[in-house]
């Protein structure tokens, strides 16, 4: 599975993202099971919002961590998502 | 307790509060134990609240509303709102039986995430006869009105020598009911399901036929359908990590209050399992003797105690090698390496025996009569 660079992407609603106080991490929880989740992947998870394609989340963050050539990385984890269920492009 | 005094209590994170024991429904298969009948009172409202309360705050997010049938309590859609309220993902872990589009609504308003709906067979005649209920059409109602409104669902599906033919077809209906997972599990051999064994276990043969169906299914449906196949572990040559290590993640709560490591624990001698109305959530976990009974290692017997996978598998089931070898803190007899692993194929044998004979005794269905003789047997 492949990310669609024009269209959005949302979180799944078959799925729940939440920051979890008692293990200090966001977590994506889904039926009888749960992901936790290092920061940068919930950085990302957390702008899969319905409103930014692949290029906006992209530039947002490497704006939010003033950094640059995160592309290739965001697009790995996102195509993870996507092959998981966490995300959606339709 | 042996052991329990350098070891890292790590904090719960599942929560299976069994709400009741009624149901209407008599699988044979049934986890809860034989003698529920004897257990009658159950926690009021504002108890499930506080233990609701108390798991969270420790670190507990799963959670499984479950019994018996958990719709039978009047309190539920309040008891998930609550669970909403503190963080919690909650599963509803239900027959299906009597859960109308309204409940439904109602459910799904006051926050309830996810609904599990069990359905025993492919067909009605043969879901109608293990469930010892009519409910086939309701149930796959219920598992249509479930996705209508926007729920992921599982289905699960127990799987015994009764039904393991039905395999294409019970994947056929999973797919044709939208389901999102599918819960193939095989029966696992405890409380009913340990009594009518030799009724419901099939040939290795037969798993391995089954198993075959289910992985070219789960290959043709990967990214629309997740499937979650519990092992038959009696045809395994080592044993699960029961409840991923004793006391390490999931916590137990009995219709009565009674907190349980497992939930068939209760079956367990000298335990001295705690009761939520006499103590808090966290000091069960953390120092009760039940939860820390098999926490670590120092508890092993050989072969376990110098195993280089006792790490892995936590040796196994603690249920499972009282039920079968009469010690709970022998190897699980699972395990090939375990001195008491012949009872496994003398299990097998029996069933098969059992199979081929020309007057097999009738199943016996969980209900509260049966209940009631079988614990007042002894």
């Amino acid at each position: 599975m492949t990310i669609n660079p024009d269209q959005i992407i949302r979180f799944s609603p078959m799925h729940r993202l939440q920051w979890e106080e008692a293990q200090q991490k966001d977590v994506i929880l889904y039926p009888e099971g749960m992901v936790e989740l290092n920061q940068s992947s919930a950085e990302i998870l957390k702008l899969c919002d319905g409103t930014r394609n692949l290029a906006q989340i992209v530039s947002d963050l490497e704006e939010k961590f003033a950094t640059s050539g995160l592309t290739n990385d965001i697009t790995a984890f996102l195509e993870v998502a996507l092959k998981n269920g966490w995300i959606q492009q339709h | 307790m042996a052991g329990s005094n350098n070891i890292k209590i790590t904090p719960p994170r599942w929560l299976l509060a069994e709400l009741t024991y009624a149901c209407p429904l008599q699988c044979p298969y049934c986890s809860n134990p034989i003698d529920y009948a004897n257990y009658q009172s159950e926690l009021d409202t504002e108890d499930w609240k506080r233990v609701l309360t108390q798991a969270r705050k420790m670190g507990a997010v799963q959670l499984g509303f479950s019994g018996g049938e958990p719709l039978t309590r009047k309190d539920l859609v309040e008891l998930v709102k609550h669970a909403r309220d503190l963080g919690y993902y909650s599963n509803l872990i239900t027959s299906g039986y009597g859960l109308t589009e309204e409940k439904i609504i109602q459910l799904k308003e006051a926050g309830l995430d996810h609904i599990q709906v069990s359905i025993q067979a492919s067909t009605q005649e043969l879901n109608d006869h293990i469930a010892g209920t009519t409910s086939f059409q309701t149930k796959k109602e219920v598992a249509h009105l479930v996705k209508k409104h926007g729920y992921p669902m599982v289905l699960c599906v127990v799987i015994h020598r009764e039904n393991i033919h039905q395999m294409p077809e019970i994947l056929a209906m999973a797919e044709e009911l939208g389901a999102d997972y599918l819960e193939l599990a095989n029966t696992q051999y405890y409380g009913w399901a340990h009594a009518n064994r030799d009724l419901l276990l099939p040939t290795k043969e037969q798993f391995e036929q089954a198993e075959a169906v289910a992985q070219a299914f789960k290959e043709k449906v990967a990214g629309k359908m997740k499937i979650y196949y519990v092992v038959p572990d009696l045809y395994e040559d080592r044993p699960k990590a029961c409840m991923n290590g004793w006391g390490t993640t999931f916590l137990t709560i009995a219709p009565d209050g009674v907190a349980l490591p497992c939930h068939s624990a209760r079956d367990l001698p000298g335990l001295d399992c705690p009761n939520v109305k006499d103590f808090s959530i966290e000091q069960i976990w953390n120092e009760s003797k039940a939860f820390n009974f098999f926490r670590g290692f120092e508890w092993m017997q050989e072969p376990c105690r110098s195993c280089d996978e006792k790490e892995k598998d936590f040796g196994g089931c603690r249920c499972q090698a009282y039920l079968l070898t009469g010690d709970m803190t022998n190897t699980d007899p699972v395990c090939s390496k375990s001195p008491n692993h012949g009872v496994i194929q003398e299990a097998i044998d029996s069933a098969k025996a059992s199979a081929e004979s020309a007057n097999e005794k009738p199943l016996i269905f969980r209900n509260s009569k049966n209940s009631k003789r079988l614990s007042n047997k002894t």
